[in-house]
């Protein structure tokens, strides 16, 4: 019989001491986490980027990851994005009575596991059991805080014309991965989820360049989604160049079956960064530098106008609007 | 109406192939190609094959491209001199 | 990818697309009837690189569209029957009806779900047998013998609790009401690639043959739609009319026996209710009699409560190609993606969808 969180675990009685205990806290010790106080004391300075995110992907295990993987990253990301070195964590779960023990044991070990590449530490969080189909086997969430160095002031708001546009790398990976395994829609496939904490990435570009305006991860909603956000942000227009952008081979077949187009599918292990045209090549270098950033391109510029506007110049000269994903992605016949 | 992708036949197995395009593999229904063999490449649409690509045809209108290409280049050149 | 990415390439199109612009003389209307054709148009930014003698305007071939609402209605009072499972393609999700759409009756409860293939339809009446599972055929000759194959497997395997809405329906007569209706010049037209795998390009010998308009059968690759273009042009300026197939490598005069077989021994072409179009004689494609009992139409009779037309909503003349989405007072203000007032703003091939998705910003 396997072994399941059962609605007694999330009790706050014996039972749900033992499984904190057990699965949660055996697994992410360090020092504030082990006080066990019901919050975690903090000593920051200065500026402190916070975020929090909740995590509902289905389902919890994909190729290249999972929903604790997941979690982690995308926290860690947003920190980064802001600019911050990402500290502390907070961890949040939200259980379906009946999930089997070992799925939340090997979500909680990818969280362990991606806490320590990412450099956080689990300093607090809660863990609830619910009704079976009150939640999809298991919801997340993590809150972050970061501290911003000294002189850093990476924004949203921060782009200029003329500024070069970079993308870290091949867009698309995540979204595929996880509708790899979606029912009806199975298709073998070596492409795994991108799903990595940027933090060190980020932390060599912004020691590459004190010129690196913007930065954002382009997750839900896809590099378009992304990159329109940013130009009604800074009030400026974005151009990018379709054939300069990277799309794995897998990705865009899996894109042509199913009806997506690869600038609206997520990732989660992706930076887009928005540098003053200066130092544009040393960024590059940077990010081609590191593991995240192998396959890094220039993939467009900032123009002054129209505010808010995303265009590409297609492969046959053309320009075209890029709008942001509205809705969701279906799988399409037309 | 239309959206179909080419796949390369990579196995049968009564009705059912496994296709594959861009290295991404999927079960498709041979029922509208029952002529379709291992090594051919199919036009898939909602998870069935509804017609085998003539390769010939596909180079051979790739070559018209080309020959557009080279002809215009000449003219190009022609114009220059 | 083989056969998709060499016809994309940029370094032959500028050939054909000066070729195009040195050989065009006359201005001249052509229309691509199918929305695939439109998105491909649109994506590439074709009309910007063609010149100014060529007007492109956008047919009905987009069956989501061309879907009445009345239709809709029905397939939303069926998803609404207790314990059925409505399967539909992603497409008609967000469709909406006269007074709600698939996504909206899924939210309040009814058990709606998207599926890549009928064949995945199939598999939930399998996997539900207690249950009964009404696939909602849409699709022109494209989608319909997939369905066909569907519903034959379901006889000859039991799958007792399958059945099929259609409301599919046939390009050709589609075409025939439009050039009759005679609101737009029409000099040349781009016929639908996938459509005429099955069909053949034959299917559109009337065109060139009864109105001496030239026609190309072609692909959805920038390449195929330039070449396509480029024919056009030879013809218009040669002053022939013929159909010619540019996507040779998918396209036979004859189209795909075995799929038409199959198409036309579950479905009888019936008359069908067209948006935009009103009803247009044998345009549909009903179940045989032999396949009553794969009929939900039939076999779950329904009210599909009184139909009510979307009020400003211009998506019949848009589709008849009257009017652009751009002469509708009520594109990108009150019909949205998000809020929309008509099909034609929801369908992913969609005229008003895939100019705001593309082109909601400038005219061409």
């Amino acid at each position: 019989m396997t072994d399941r969180i059962l609605l007694a675990h999330g009790s706050g009685g014996r039972l749900a001491h033992r499984l904190v205990d057990e699965l949660v806290l055996d697994k992410l010790r360090n020092p504030i986490l082990d006080r066990l106080d019901d919050a975690a004391i903090l000593d920051l300075e200065g500026r402190v980027a916070f975020t929090t995110d909740s995590y509902v992907v289905s389902p919890i295990v994909f190729p290249g990851g999972d929903i604790g993987r997941l979690a982690v990253c995308g926290t860690v990301n947003d920190l980064s994005t802001a600019g911050a070195r990402p500290g502390y964590l907070s961890l949040s779960l939200i259980i379906e009575e009946g999930l089997p023990r070992d799925e939340l044991e090997r979500v909680v070990s990818s969280i362990r596991a991606t806490a320590q590449e990412a450099g956080v530490a689990i300093v607090t969080g809660d863990t609830k059991v619910v009704e079976r189909g009150s939640v999809d086997r298991l919801y997340i969430n993590t809150a972050g805080v970061g501290e911003i160095p000294e002189g850093v002031d990476v924004s949203g708001r921060n782009a200029r014309p003329g500024d070069a546009v970079l993308l870290s790398g091949p867009i698309g990976d995540h979204g595929i991965a996880v509708v790899s395994v979606r029912e009806g829609l199975a298709f073998g496939t070596t492409l795994v989820s991108d799903c990595a904490p940027l933090s060190g990435l980020v932390a060599d570009l912004l020691a590459a360049s004190p010129k690196i305006h913007c930065l954002r991860d382009p997750t839900r909603g896809g590099l378009a989604t992304t990159l329109n956000e940013l130009a009604a942000q800074s009030k400026v227009r974005i151009v990018i160049e379709e054939e300069k952008i990277p799309v794995r081979d897998e990705v865009a077949a899996a894109c042509e079956m199913l009806g997506f187009d690869p600038l609206h599918v997520a990732n989660e292990g992706k930076l887009v960064a928005i540098v003053d045209p200066e130092d544009a090549q040393r960024v590059l270098a940077a990010m081609r530098a590191h593991p995240y950033g192998k396959d890094a391109a220039i993939i467009g510029r900032v123009e002054a106008g129209p505010a808010g506007r995303v265009s590409m110049e297609t492969r046959l000269g053309a320009t075209r609007l890029v709008d942001m994903l509205i809705g969701d992605l279906l799988p399409r016949i037309c | 109406m239309c959206l179909a992708v080419p796949a390369r036949v990579k196995t049968i197995e009564g009705t059912t192939a496994q296709v594959e395009i861009g290295g991404v593999t999927r079960p498709v229904s041979l029922r509208l190609t029952p002529h379709a063999k291992v090594g051919d490449y199919v036009i898939v649409h909602t998870g069935f094959a509804i017609n085998v690509l003539d390769e010939a045809e596909g180079a051979e209108t790739l070559r018209l491209f080309d020959e557009i290409a080279r002809v215009a280049e000449e003219e190009e050149k022609g114009e220059e001199a | 990818m083989r056969f998709l990415t060499e016809f994309r390439r940029s370094d032959l199109a500028a050939p054909l697309i000066a070729r195009i612009a040195a050989r065009s003389r006359t201005a001249v209307n052509f229309m691509e009837f199918c929305g695939g054709h439109t998105v491909t148009i649109f994506r590439y930014g074709i009309r910007q690189v063609v010149p100014e003698t060529l007007t492109m305007r956008s047919g009905p071939g987009c069956p989501v569209c061309v879907t009445a609402n009345e239709d809709l209605d029905r397939a939303i009072a069926l998803a609404h029957v207790p314990g059925v499972i409505l399967a539909t393609f992603g497409d008609m999700l967000k469709v909406p009806g006269s007074r709600s759409s698939l996504q909206a009756a899924k939210a309040e409860g009814a058990d709606v779900r998207v599926v890549y293939s009928t064949l995945d339809a199939l598999d939930i009446a399998r996997k539900h047998p207690d249950r009964p599972v009404v696939f909602l055929g849409i699709g022109f000759e494209t989608t319909a013998p997939t369905v066909a194959a569907s519903i034959l497997e379901a006889q000859e395997t039991g799958v007792s609790n399958y059945s099929v809405l259609s409301l599919h329906k046939l390009s050709p007569p589609a075409i025939r009401a439009l050039l009759d209706a005679g609101e737009t010049a029409i000099d040349g037209i781009i016929a639908p690639g996938h459509v005429s795998t099955i069909t053949g390009s034959r299917a559109w010998d009337f065109v060139a043959r009864d109105d001496g308009i030239p026609c190309v059968v072609t692909g959805f690759e920038p390449l195929d739609v330039l070449q396509a273009i480029d024919r056009l042009v030879a013809m218009v300026e040669a002053g022939e009319a013929r159909v010619e197939i540019a996507y040779r490598r998918a396209v036979q005069p004859e189209g795909n026996p075995v799929a038409l077989r199959m198409m036309d021994e579950v479905f009888e072409p019936a008359p069908a209710a067209w948006r935009g179009m009103g009803m247009i004689p044998g345009s549909g494609l009903r179940l045989r009699e032999a396949f009553g009992e794969f009929d939900a139409r039939t076999r779950f009779p329904v009210d599909p409560g009184p139909t009510v037309e979307p009020e400003g909503c211009l998506c019949g003349d848009v589709l008849r190609a009257v009017k652009t989405p751009h002469d509708c007072p009520l594109f990108a203000t009150a019909c949205t993606p998000e809020t929309p007032v008509g099909p034609c703003m929801v369908s992913a091939e969609g005229s008003c969808s895939t100019y705001y998705a593309y082109a909601r910003d400038h005219d061409r």
